[in-house]
């Protein structure tokens, strides 16, 4: 059961934003920019970040529809998103977003924890400061989102096709869209 | 030096804040939010609870900003700075509400992580007089601070160790909050490099 009296219905961070709208503007406002705005990194590559770090905060509900819209953008592709989580090193992504995905799990960890080698490993392999900026605000807003959605103790849902279903429409839509439109309804 | 080509002079998250316009509108929005919109704790003792968040994560300029914003808000006194110290060295002892004691033990099992929170922790929160509303501000101001420290520490910002620049910092977020804001304006404290 949720900590906090939520309306029911609605699993993961639905609650908390269905609860709070002030709040929930901004914080879909910042996962739309960073995860589908124009970016030299693919909303796949972004979506993958914020899998895995979500992942590492062992958040189920965050990891489950991330990967999920991480998966739908990269070709229903739910094997390669399963095996980033478990080890990107081996995964067969490119050498940029494996660097990427290192400065990701090292902010999850703590900020001070990216060292200057990380970054130039990120370098070599062609990242821009702005697609650096973008991988550690990603992190960070997800040891955010993570904290938000297990600290009030929220409902998610077991079943895989809820999630495929939610992130399809999620990549689709948007975060802005899809979120009004699942406030407005039930989550289904 | 900080790992990414910032605007100089800027110190902590300014720099970044001015980097990325886009990702700044919602933070700022978000904090606007948090920390200076209507609500039944007050300013300080928001301010407080991300003060504590960020010294449990060791991010040393943002607990001496919003340890300063929450100082001014009390009345910038030295005494007003010694309490923010001593909520940050062991808030138990300090001469702060038992509500808001509670809070920050909420506060700071979400910096550890989200599934720390016991319902115990809530209760105890609740017994205190603490509404739903205030637990869930509670839990996201923390949550959001997990953030900031990160994004301010893991881009290796600038955050030089100067108390008159946080004072001047302090002054400015206490009278102007966050939203709107021109990050690239100028410290007077910060001397031109």
């Amino acid at each position: 059961m949720p900590h906090i009296q939520l309306p029911e219905g609605m699993p993961g961070i639905l609650g908390p934003m269905a609860f709070s709208p002030e709040t929930s503007k901004p914080l879909n406002e910042l996962a739309e920019v960073l995860l589908r705005g124009p970016n030299t990194l693919t909303p796949g590559e972004r979506e993958t970040i914020a899998t895995y770090v979500s992942s590492e905060n062992d958040c189920f509900f965050c990891q489950t529809i991330h990967g999920a819209v991480a998966a739908h953008h990269l070709g229903n592709n739910e094997g390669l998103v399963k095996s980033i989580k478990k080890d990107f090193e081996a995964a067969p992504v490119s050498d940029k977003l494996k660097a990427l995905l290192a400065i990701a799990g090292k902010v999850q960890k703590g900020g001070k924890n990216v060292t200057g080698h990380d970054i130039a490993r990120a370098r070599k392999h062609g990242a821009t400061d702005k697609e650096i900026h973008d991988t550690v605000l990603i992190a960070s807003a997800f040891c955010m989102y993570n904290r938000y959605v297990d600290g009030l103790a929220t409902l998610a849902p077991d079943d895989p096709e809820i999630y495929r279903r939610n992130g399809k429409r999620l990549a689709e839509q948007g975060y802005i869209e899809s979120t009004a439109d699942q406030l407005q309804k039930q989550y289904v | 030096m900080a790992h990414i080509e910032l605007p100089e002079g800027l110190p902590g998250i300014r720099g970044p804040l001015a980097y990325s316009p886009d990702t700044t509108r919602p933070l700022c929005d978000l904090v606007e939010t948090l920390l200076y919109g209507p609500n039944t704790l007050t300013r300080a003792e928001r301010e407080m609870i991300a003060t504590y968040v960020s010294a449990e994560n060791d991010c040393y300029y943002c607990q001496t900003c919003h340890g300063s914003t929450a100082a001014q808000l009390l009345g910038g006194s030295p005494s007003d700075y010694q309490l923010i110290d001593r909520i940050k060295n062991g808030y138990t002892s300090a001469p702060i509400s038992e509500k808001l004691k509670a809070l920050l033990v909420i506060a700071g099992k979400v910096q550890m992580g989200g599934k720390l929170v016991g319902s115990h922790d809530v209760e105890l929160a609740r017994t205190h007089g603490a509404t739903d509303k205030e637990i869930h501000d509670t839990v996201l101001i923390a949550a959001a601070f997990c953030m900031f420290n990160r994004y301010v520490d893991g881009l290796a910002t600038w955050q030089p160790h100067d108390p008159e620049m946080y004072r001047e910092i302090g002054e400015q977020t206490a009278r102007l909050g966050y939203a709107g804001r021109d990050w690239k304006q100028p410290l007077k404290t910060v001397k031109g490099k």
